[in-house]
């Protein structure tokens, strides 16, 4: 092997190195900007939607929550852009009186077109479907939830 | 997860092809290096250079796989990141293997390689939701102190190079402090989610430091006194500085107070200097770093300046750009696979090269406490900031000790050095952070909104 074929080699290694941390670099920077902007791409469609969609309501988005079972059943509530709390305090949205509900039981709350479930450490828990919500899951229409005894679910 | 997350909110992409794409780079990177290594030794291309990179790119593989199966939000650069560091180290210790450092051996490196990404992946696959170590915590307290505390275990422990910080079972040496750091760092992350609000609020006011209340104080003394102790009876300086740093600064994160750090910087040198005193090995290491290039030291047999020296002659050599994989001298440094490895590649690639690597380092450190950041609970914030943070300070003794910038204490550089220990001890925390990545990165779960008083967190 010549010297200068090693120096040749060796210059190429080390550039090699640096392309690669610089590739990785990019692959962050590429990973910032996903998020930056995903936000910004969502935000702009939906700025002039929004007045228009809200009389029509797009198609597939919830516009009442109705409870399907329990001692209030019947009851509907018109759903708007602010979260919906569930439990037996006197300042919840949807307000039951059961023993098996606790006083800050449950909240519903939309995001991006969809409405999402979170259980605020309730002592029974909150089922939607037949799963525990251990987390804020996303509910799809019809599909019931459950705290305590009384059933609710979303509905076009 | 049910089935009813079919349509999960738009988030960050899982950026699978980029993973992809990165780690054959990172493989391809490596195999090009043992070729380089071979050209310049042999003057062609060796025969093992297909075996090393196929079994690397297999394993690496798997790891891919098996992330992309368990754990498909996970960062993207992680694993790619630490293969080309571990493909690096491999090829150093091949390079002082050819050059006849005797100790150095390329095929038990990648059996351990091969060992640490069964870990990985069973980590994974094992522990599918991070904050199951939650409920560990005292558990992981009370294993680490164990594993830290074995080598003193008559019988059991073993000496080498004048540091009683390794086990012996079945034949293996083990060095179990390296999984100490793990769990312990579990145990701190534990501890802290608990405690911090106490530490940080309770506690008097004296000039400027907030001074915390004594019984907030005592997990901080026990600390302090497990990782002197362990300093003093096994002349592991390394370990009981990694331990303190990181626990000092899980403090800080948990916190936010400065006068953690000020009080865990004052106890740790008033500590070093008391040991200073008292024993000879902590206060040569001090005479060592402040005249290493004296006589004295140099010719000294134990606890001299010769394998330092002989390191720094290594870099000085290697200047800015090297003197190539394979052409220069790294075999003339004692112990140049496992702890001045450093050097034997700041000797063959040079500053530009160490630079690079330490970039790479920077970067893993940097997708830890982006991890952090972005986690959701506390638990795991703590637990990837202590991890990251933990890699980072480790990195920086043995970097800093090698280059003289700090007094030099026996610590491995993870991923590079040859040990098993390590490098499992390592993979194991890189598993850790990927599958934290994961559960930061996943999209479902919402941030809670401003509603008042109640503020529930998730366990």
């Amino acid at each position: 092997m010549s010297e200068l074929t090693l120096l040749l080699i060796r210059l190429a290694f080390l550039a090699v190195l640096w392309f690669f941390v610089i590739a990785a670099v990019g692959v962050i920077r590429t990973d910032l900007f996903g998020s930056r902007t995903s936000p910004a791409t969502r935000g702009k469609p939906a700025k002039p939607a929004k007045p228009a969609a809200k009389p029509k309501s797009k198609k597939g988005e919830p516009r009442q929550l109705v409870v399907t079972g329990g001692p209030l059943q019947g009851t509907i509530i018109n759903l708007s852009e602010t979260p919906i709390t569930i439990g037996r305090a006197n300042d919840a949205t949807l307000v039951v009186t059961d023993d098996y509900a606790s006083s800050r039981h449950a909240r519903l709350f939309p995001q991006d077109g969809q409405w999402i479930v979170e259980d605020l450490g309730s002592t029974n828990g909150t089922y939607l479907d037949r799963s525990k919500v251990t987390r804020p899951t996303p509910v799809p229409l019809g599909v019931p939830i459950r705290v305590g005894k009384t059933v609710i679910e979303l509905r076009k | 997860m049910s089935e009813v997350v079919a349509t999960p909110v738009p988030m960050p992409a899982k950026r699978r092809a980029a993973q992809l794409f990165m780690l054959a780079g990172a493989v391809a990177i490596v195999m090009a290096a043992y070729a380089n290594v071979g050209l310049a030794v042999d003057g062609a291309i060796p025969s093992g250079m297909l075996t090393y990179g196929l079994s690397l790119g297999g394993l690496m593989l798997i790891a891919y796989l098996v992330l992309a199966k368990f754990a498909p939000w996970a960062d993207p650069l992680i694993l790619p990141l630490v293969t080309l560091v571990n493909g690096l180290g491999l090829v150093m210790i091949y390079r002082l293997e050819v050059g006849g450092q005797e100790e150095a051996s390329a095929t038990n490196q990648i059996v351990m390689t091969g060992v640490g990404v069964v870990l990985f992946t069973v980590t994974l696959i094992v522990l599918r939701d991070h904050r199951a170590l939650q409920r560990l915590t005292y558990t992981a307290g009370f294993i680490g102190l164990i594993l830290l505390l074995s080598p003193l275990i008559p019988g059991l422990g073993r000496e080498f190079f004048g540091a009683r910080i390794w086990i012996s079972i079945f034949g293996f040496s083990i060095q179990p402090s390296e999984f100490a750091k793990i769990a312990l760092v579990v145990f701190f992350a534990g501890y802290l989610v608990a405690k911090r609000d106490v530490l940080a609020l309770a506690g008097r006011r004296l000039l400027f430091i907030d001074l915390p209340r004594a019984r907030d104080l005592g997990p901080v003394i026990i600390t302090w006194v497990v990782a002197i102790g362990v300093l003093v009876l096994q002349r592991d300086l390394g370990s009981s500085l990694l331990l303190f740093g990181g626990f000092i600064v899980m403090l800080y994160i948990a916190t936010q107070r400065t006068s953690w750090v000020l009080i865990g910087i004052l106890l740790f040198v008033g500590g070093a200097f008391i040991a200073g005193q008292l024993f000879d090995h902590v206060g040569d290491r001090f005479e060592v770093w402040l005249n290493p290039s004296a006589p004295e030291f140099y010719d000294r047999e134990v606890g001299g300046s010769y394998q330092l020296m002989q390191g720094m002659f290594g870099m000085g050599a290697g200047g800015i750009l090297g003197t190539g994989l394979g052409q220069g001298y790294p075999q003339k440094i004692p112990l140049a696979y496992s702890d001045f490895i450093f050097a034997a590649v700041g000797e063959e690639l040079g500053l530009t090269g160490l630079m690079a690597l330490l970039l790479i380092y920077a970067l893993i450190v940097e997708r830890g406490l982006r991890t952090s950041i972005a986690a959701r609970d506390p638990f795991s914030k703590l637990l990837a900031g202590g991890l990251s943070f933990v890699l980072a300070w480790q990195l920086f003794i043995i970097v800093g000790g090698v280059t003289n910038l700090i007094p030099l204490t026996g610590l491995v550089t993870p991923f590079m050095s040859q040990g098993g220990s390590a490098l499992l001890a390592n993979w194991i925390l890189i598993a850790l952070l990927v599958r934290m990545s994961d559960a930061a990165r996943r999209p479902p779960p919402q941030a809670i909104q401003d509603e008042g008083l109640t503020q529930v967190f998730q366990r």
